[in-house]
């Protein structure tokens, strides 16, 4: 599914691509990092490759790239969503709320406690309306993206603490009397012996794949970060598109906020706090434009694996945290540099060859 | 103008779309005062007047992108309002715009098909399909451009084929063509006419808006000339001339040449100001689109240069800018060579200077003043220890505005409130701001009426006079025979002939620009 085909656009020259080693380990440079990346692990730490140590990676990773997924879509559209982080902080809160409290009817002294299923729609669907709120403001008012989910990184976390007074709800199981428990299925779960997570990140995945490349959607998402006003003035709903970017970034942070919790068992306000910035360097690492329409959802997959073995590595080599956090900063530069080299590679080969023609 | 009485009346079946007593006023600026317009069934409908006289306004109200202020339309005998281009297109009115409207980083057959994806099941794109028709499109167009290219690789010219093929992917019924040539060299423009007889033959209504006065009489059927947001004549084919046109559109007459050429005796014993030898750089798409050109441009000269799209001009001017590394061959100024692999700032500095031929994109920052803008390649030269010195700042934006005839109230006017003449010579101010030595001129005119062509002309020649060397490239015939002093003509990266001013017709011209056109099919095969 990653690789190119008709309906996506390569750069230039990519039929020549398999005639320079080079070239062609550059275009490949976010696998071999990987590679390279698992295999300096497993020499290093050889618990790294244990199978319970590779869940905790895998674990790690779905969070991240499911975040990174919804932010690809508004990347594309050549937006950015700050909020992602607090989203998923509030989506948490609303689920711990729901569950251990109930949800309690105004003047009546009445809880209601609904099915988890029914809990983890509530939340997603408030991680999709806080999202298009986002979008609904960002177009109709023109309040810029950056300013918009900015502010709405505070509102939403201001909000997670809110719902319990800054209180940590510390017990997700739920109660069989209430009919509430299995919650911690979701995060903690496996499926033919694969973690929850990890199924729900595929899923996600494919359905996102299937969306940028083969719907009018995800087709317009890419004229609008490609060239708005193009997409205007073919007849494309810019605002709508737009909309509906966030609104999917909303939903994909409320997805991430509902594992982190069930994974914890617990939700406390200052969940996935600054998850936003791993967001952003996934998509980045991905290879994806932050000015739009270049990006692809299978890169961000890969940038999610990067960063999560990275900063899984680094624990268990036992490099100290504040170096992991220069690391990582280093490595999200370096991709960009490499991105770019990539380009001056492709330009001076393509220059060789005009001469030799 | 005719009398209300003999004009066809809103029920006439020949009349597809009427537009009546449209008005449209800005905050500041009225750009329509009232005007009618008819589009008549599967005929050419030759729209003109000068930049700012309202053409692009009324357009934009046809294609429902701006809304009148007052003022009905009709389509085919009904009322219409038009609230977002959408609909526009869903009746079938097309508009291509005068500036390109493309995604840079999609294909060219994805591009044709933005807000219009052919839908399979399930809200899927049909990729494959919208392919194919892409380019059974461009085959009917006569072109070869690659549909899975994309539009980040193709020349402006090409663009603006894949601007026009996107209407026609989908059923037009009303296809406005805003300054289709802008960019168009003659075989292209050849192509697009025959394209519009086709379209006729098929029942298309066409709307052909343009500055080139020759090319609408030959194209043209019916006629409406705007003038200062008013109806200022119409007329049909046979009965209007280009004197009649010009002289509505600017109320008095104007012909000949652009300026007096000088003979090449003129420049026998001045100095060499540019030599170019075996130039050689990449094109774009992998191909070489200079191949060992040579040639040299004495001091004060003024050099046309005219080729086809993709003969190399632009893509010459940009090597001596230093914007394109050239691969191989000398440049030298004033006898001094230049290193190949000089940044711009460095050819800057030894006098060269560009003005780009897409100048909004690349000549202008659009949301600062008329002022900022002229000084914007110079500010060094103002540094004082308290800063800038905004004294002699003003003092050469408002001598340049002088100078240049730039029509501005006030120097500190947003640049992009001016028309597309004054935003030219808005770049070329800021350029000559520089003091550079060798002034490079890509289309200068593209987009610009013939009042404001003829002023620039002026001034090129007194900067000419002033000891400038001018090089300018022109897909424009008239252009280049009344501009130039001597001409170059590029084919496929070559320099194909050398004509003084006496020796121009546009035979020769159009002969030596088809050159090698054979020879390189045959090499690229």
């Amino acid at each position: 599914m990653m690789t190119d085909s008709i309906g996506t656009t390569p750069r230039a020259g990519a039929s020549h691509s398999f005639r320079s080693l080079p070239l062609l380990l550059l275009r490949l440079r976010a696998y071999l990092a990987l590679i390279f990346l698992v295999v300096l692990f497993s020499l290093v730490a050889p618990s790294f490759l244990s199978s319970r140590n590779l869940v905790i990676v895998a674990e790690q990773v779905a969070v991240f790239a499911i975040l990174g997924i919804g932010m690809t879509f508004v990347i594309l559209a050549s937006g950015i969503d700050l909020s992602v982080g607090s989203i998923a902080g509030l989506s948490a809160m609303i689920t711990g709320y729901l569950i251990s409290e109930g949800l309690r009817l105004p003047f009546v002294d009445v809880a209601v406690f609904a099915h988890v299923v029914l809990v983890c729609a509530a939340a997603l669907a408030i991680g999709t309306l806080v999202g298009m709120i986002n979008g609904w403001f960002i177009t109709r008012l023109r309040v810029t993206p950056f300013i918009m989910t900015l502010g709405m990184l505070y509102v939403a976390r201001g909000a997670a603490q809110l719902v319990s007074d800054g209180a940590t709800y510390g017990d997700l199981s739920g109660q069989a009397a209430l009919n509430n428990e299995g919650f911690l299925l979701l995060g903690t779960g496996r499926l033919l012996s694969v973690p929850i997570p990890i199924w729900l990140m595929v899923a996600l995945a494919l359905v996102a794949i299937y969306v940028t490349r083969r719907t009018v959607f995800g087709r317009q998402v890419f004229a609008v970060g490609g060239n708005e006003r193009a997409a205007e003035l073919s007849g494309v709903r810019v605002n709508r598109i737009k909309i509906g970017t966030y609104a999917i970034s909303g939903f994909c942070a409320a997805l991430a906020g509902l594992i982190i919790a069930s994974r914890l068992g617990a939700a406390n306000p200052a969940i996935a706090t600054s998850y936003e910035l791993n967001a952003i360097a996934v998509v980045v690492l991905g290879g994806a434009s932050l000015f739009g329409g270049v990006g692809t959802i299978g890169g961000t997959l890969v940038g999610a694996f990067v960063l999560g073995v990275l900063s899984n590595g680094m624990v268990l080599v036992g490099i100290s945290d504040f170096w992991q956090t220069v690391i990582t900063g280093a490595v999200i530069v370096l991709a960009v540099v490499v991105d770019q080299l990539q380009r001056r590679v492709e330009k001076s080969m393509s220059e060789r060859r005009a001469r030799q023609a | 103008m005719t009398a209300p009485a003999e004009r066809c009346r809103d029920d006439d079946p020949r009349i597809v779309l009427s537009a009546r007593a449209i008005r449209k006023a800005y905050p500041g600026t009225v750009a329509l005062k009232g005007v009618d317009f008819d589009i008549h069934h599967a005929k050419v409908n030759v729209l003109i007047g000068e930049n700012g006289a309202g053409k692009s306004t009324l357009m934009k109200i046809l294609a429902g992108i701006e809304q009148p202020t007052s003022g009905t339309l009709h389509y085919r005998g009904e009322a219409l309002h038009l609230a977002h281009p959408r609909e526009a297109i869903k009746r079938g009115i097309g508009i291509v715009h005068q500036e390109l409207n493309l995604c840079a980083n999609l294909n060219v057959a994805e591009n044709m098909f933005i807000g219009k994806e052919l839908k399979g099941p399930v809200g899927t794109v049909r990729l494959d399909r919208q392919r194919r028709i892409a380019t059974e499109v461009l085959t009917r167009m006569g072109q070869r451009i690659n549909v899975d290219a994309l539009v980040q690789e193709l020349s402006i010219g090409e663009r603006q084929i894949v601007e026009i093929a996107k209407v026609l992917v989908s059923e037009v019924d009303v296809l406005i063509l805003d300054e289709p040539t802008s960019s168009l060299s003659k075989a292209e423009v050849g192509v697009l006419f025959s394209l519009i007889e086709e379209l006729k033959r098929q029942g298309v209504s066409i709307v052909y808006i343009s500055h080139r006065l020759e090319e609408l009489i030959e194209i043209g059927d019916t006629f409406t000339v705007l003038r200062d947001g008013n109806l200022a004549g119409t007329g049909t084919a046979g009965e209007v001339t280009v004197d009649w046109l010009v002289t509505r559109m600017i109320g008095a007459q104007m012909e000949g040449p652009l300026r007096d050429g000088r003979a090449a005796a003129t420049f026998a014993d001045r100095p060499v100001a540019l030599r170019v030898e075996g130039l050689e750089a990449s094109g774009v798409n992998g191909g070489l689109a200079l191949k060992r050109l040579s040639f040299s441009i004495k001091r004060g000269e003024i050099v046309g240069f005219y080729g086809l799209m993709g003969a190399g001009r632009t893509e010459l001017f940009e090597t001596l800018i230093g914007l394109r590394r050239a691969l191989a061959g000398t440049i030298e100024i004033e006898g001094q060579r230049l290193p190949l692999d000089g940044t711009i700032a460095e050819r800057i500095r030894a006098g060269i200077a560009l003005v780009p031929e897409d100048r909004q994109k690349l000549g202008l920052v659009p949301n600062r003043s008329v002022a900022d803008n002229l000084l914007l390649a110079n500010l060094e030269r103002y540094a004082g220890i308290t800063g800038l010195r905004s004294g002699r700042m003003r003092r050469d934006v408002s001598r340049c505005i002088d100078e240049l005839m730039i029509k501005v109230s006030d120097p500190d006017v947003l640049v992009s409130t001016l028309s597309g003449g004054n935003q030219q010579k808005a770049v070329l101010g800021k350029n000559l701001l520089t003091e550079p030595r060798i002034l490079l001129l890509d289309e200068p005119t593209r987009g610009i009426d013939i009042k404001a062509r003829r002023e620039l002309f002026e001034v090129i020649d007194r900067l000419a006079e002033s000891g400038l060397t001018i090089l300018y490239a022109s897909s424009d015939l008239g252009e280049i025979i009344g501009g130039a002093d001597r001409v170059l003509v590029m084919s496929q990266g070559r320099i194909t002939a050398d004509l003084q001013r006496e020796e121009l017709t546009e035979a020769r011209l159009v002969a030596s620009s088809q050159v090698q056109r054979r020879d390189t099919r045959k090499e690229s095969a």
